[in-house]
């Protein structure tokens, strides 16, 4: 047969290489697949079996202000009411984006218009240095200094809403900073040149034309701060008191969903009532981090509609 | 003698250690087209860039010499740059709407001056957009994206956005290059309709388009002004070799 033909009809060293390269992408695609669905099974079959299991009525367990698993309350019922948590974790991270918003979008202005040169010399090692502080840290912190200074302030212990607002406010401040500087400066420049060839000021050209037409990634950029708030456990946990009780104000002692489940998560038999409840938390944890997910992806799309 | 708006004498520009305008002399009339033409490079958009002071964004720049609008030098400290560029208008090569309605894009320069008048405003947005001949087209999406319009819709939206701020200048750099002909050929025309309320300074790269629609041409290379003279003497009768080599297309 021809030489050439011959070759042509046989499978070349590079092309099984590509074979072979694309079969292990594959199955490391999957495996994340599985992983992940894994995750969502599990942590749904045990949370689920705090309804299905244990009878418990699921609009109670978001509504009923009593946690404590282990005893029942006059009716027989186990008291598993989880809406302090579940308060105390909207009230820490909604304040915390309150508090971190301005501060971010301020310092993000600051290094893309007002001194592109000095702010990324300076501000962007700094929030980058922020980012990588190991959580323990900042809860270590709040513990020895915003907890004292809330308790001499406010009185009471110091631990509580405002003690985690704060840890939490200095967390996201480095994310929530980055991605404002890149929704920034995705903001073309001739948007900049055509509204100061008008006569803006360069207050004016921030204010009416950069901002306006970044907003979707500056909300963007508050949501995922508000994820990162909402799922952070250990911070959190060392100062805000770690009280199942609804809040009465923002110095008394609180708590969220991540600190009493990473509190009593090992202190439960594995299908008892008390362990799925804590399942339960888990299971809201998770829709709660899928929601701000969607909440993502929305925004972005809107965003590129209406460019 | 028509009286000169702009005069600049003796203007050279360095970015850094490379002179990009190295002594420019030349003056303006008032309500009347010139064209500024030569091959790229050539400091043409530079210099136009000078005279609304939009330059002062670029880092590492020296400007040396003296340009005055109605006698005032723009450059002296006590100039207001906003105030100058009020005046002065400019219209960009890409068309640059801003992604708001084409209703907010045309008042943009109002609301910045703090008008908020609706009847004003409305009024504003209709002279503006006839005056920049997009009027016929525009009318009943006022309200719609500018970015949904065409390339060439949206340069005289821009326009229009420029006429709004009613400057005495406009500064237009190659505006309509980045346009098909047929949209080129209505900006052309519209500007020469505006002389009568403007004075007009245009870069461009079209030889055609400069010896139709402009009353004086300068021609720049390598960072100098080579020949500035009437439009119609320039191109039938150029006083310069090398004006002469370019527009008969021998470079450039």
């Amino acid at each position: 047969m021809d030489p050439i033909r011959e070759s042509l009809l046989k499978k070349s060293h590079q092309a099984k290489l590509e074979r072979r390269g694309r079969l292990l992408g594959l199955f490391c695609i999957s495996l994340i697949v599985v992983v992940v669905a894994a995750i969502f099974y599990f942590v749904a079959s045990r949370g689920l079996a705090t309804f299905y299991h244990d009878k418990i009525n699921l609009w109670d367990f978001l509504t009923k202000q009593a946690w404590n698993p282990g005893t029942k309350d006059s009716h027989g019922i186990p008291e598993v009411g989880a809406l302090p948590m579940i308060v105390g974790s909207f009230l820490v991270t909604i304040f915390a984006a309150l508090v971190a918003t301005p501060f971010a979008i301020g310092a993000a202005i600051f290094m893309t218009e007002i001194s592109p040169r000095r702010g990324m010399q300076i501000l962007k090692p700094v929030t980058e240095l922020l980012v990588g502080i190991p959580s323990v840290v900042y809860g270590f912190i709040g513990l020895t200094v915003v907890v004292p200074v809330i308790r001499y302030l406010f009185g009471g212990t110091g631990f509580g809403i405002l003690a985690g607002t704060f840890v939490l406010f200095v967390m996201i401040l480095p994310t929530v900073t980055s991605m404002s500087v890149d929704a920034l400066r995705a903001v073309p420049r001739h948007y900049r040149e055509a509204s100061l060839a008008l006569g803006a000021t360069r207050w004016q050209t921030i204010y009416k034309v950069v901002l306006r037409s970044s907003l979707p990634g500056l909300l963007t950029a508050i949501v995922f701060g508000m994820a990162r708030a909402f799922g952070e456990a250990l911070a959190v946990q060392m100062v805000i008191g770690n009280a199942a009780l609804l809040p009465h104000n923002l110095v008394s002692p609180a708590s969220t969903l991540t600190s009493i489940l990473t509190m009593g998560i090992g202190n439960t038999i594995m299908g008892s009532l008390e362990n799925n409840a804590l399942w339960s938390l888990a299971l809201i944890l998770l829709l709660m981090s899928l929601v701000f997910n969607l909440l993502i992806r929305l925004i972005g799309r809107k965003g590129a509609l209406k460019p | 003698m028509a009286e000169k708006i702009i005069t600049s004498q003796d203007v050279h520009l360095y970015y850094g250690e490379h002179e990009a305008l190295k002594g420019i002399d030349l003056d303006f009339t008032a309500h009347e087209i010139t064209a500024l033409i030569g091959p790229s490079g050539s400091g043409k958009s530079t210099y136009l860039r000078l005279l609304n002071r939009m330059n002062d964004l670029l880092p590492n720049i020296r400007i040396t010499g003296d340009i005055r609008l109605h006698g005032q030098d723009i450059y002296a400290p006590e100039t207001d740059v906003v105030q100058l560029r009020k005046e002065v208008g400019m219209v960009f090569q890409q068309p640059n709407p801003f992604p708001f309605s084409i209703y907010e894009n045309v008042i943009y320069g109002l609301r910045l001056a703090g008008e908020k008048n609706k009847t004003v405003l409305d009024e504003a947005v209709e002279s503006s957009l006839q005056a920049a001949a997009v009027w016929e087209e525009t009318k009943d999406v006022l309200h719609q994206s500018a970015l949904s319009l065409s390339g060439g819709q949206q340069q005289r939206v821009c326009i229009a956005r420029v006429l709004a701020v009613k400057p005495a200048v406009i500064l237009l750099d190659e505006p309509t290059s980045a346009l098909d002909p047929i949209s080129s050929s209505k900006i052309e025309q519209m500007l020469v309709n505006l002389k009568n309320d403007y004075t007009i300074i245009m870069v461009t790269h079209n030889m055609q388009q400069a010896a139709r629609s402009s009353d004086r041409t300068a021609f720049f290379l390598d960072g100098q002004l080579i020949e500035f003279n009437a439009t119609a003497k320039f191109f039938t009768a150029p006083a310069h070799k090398e004006s002469e080599d370019y527009i008969s297309g021998r470079f450039g």
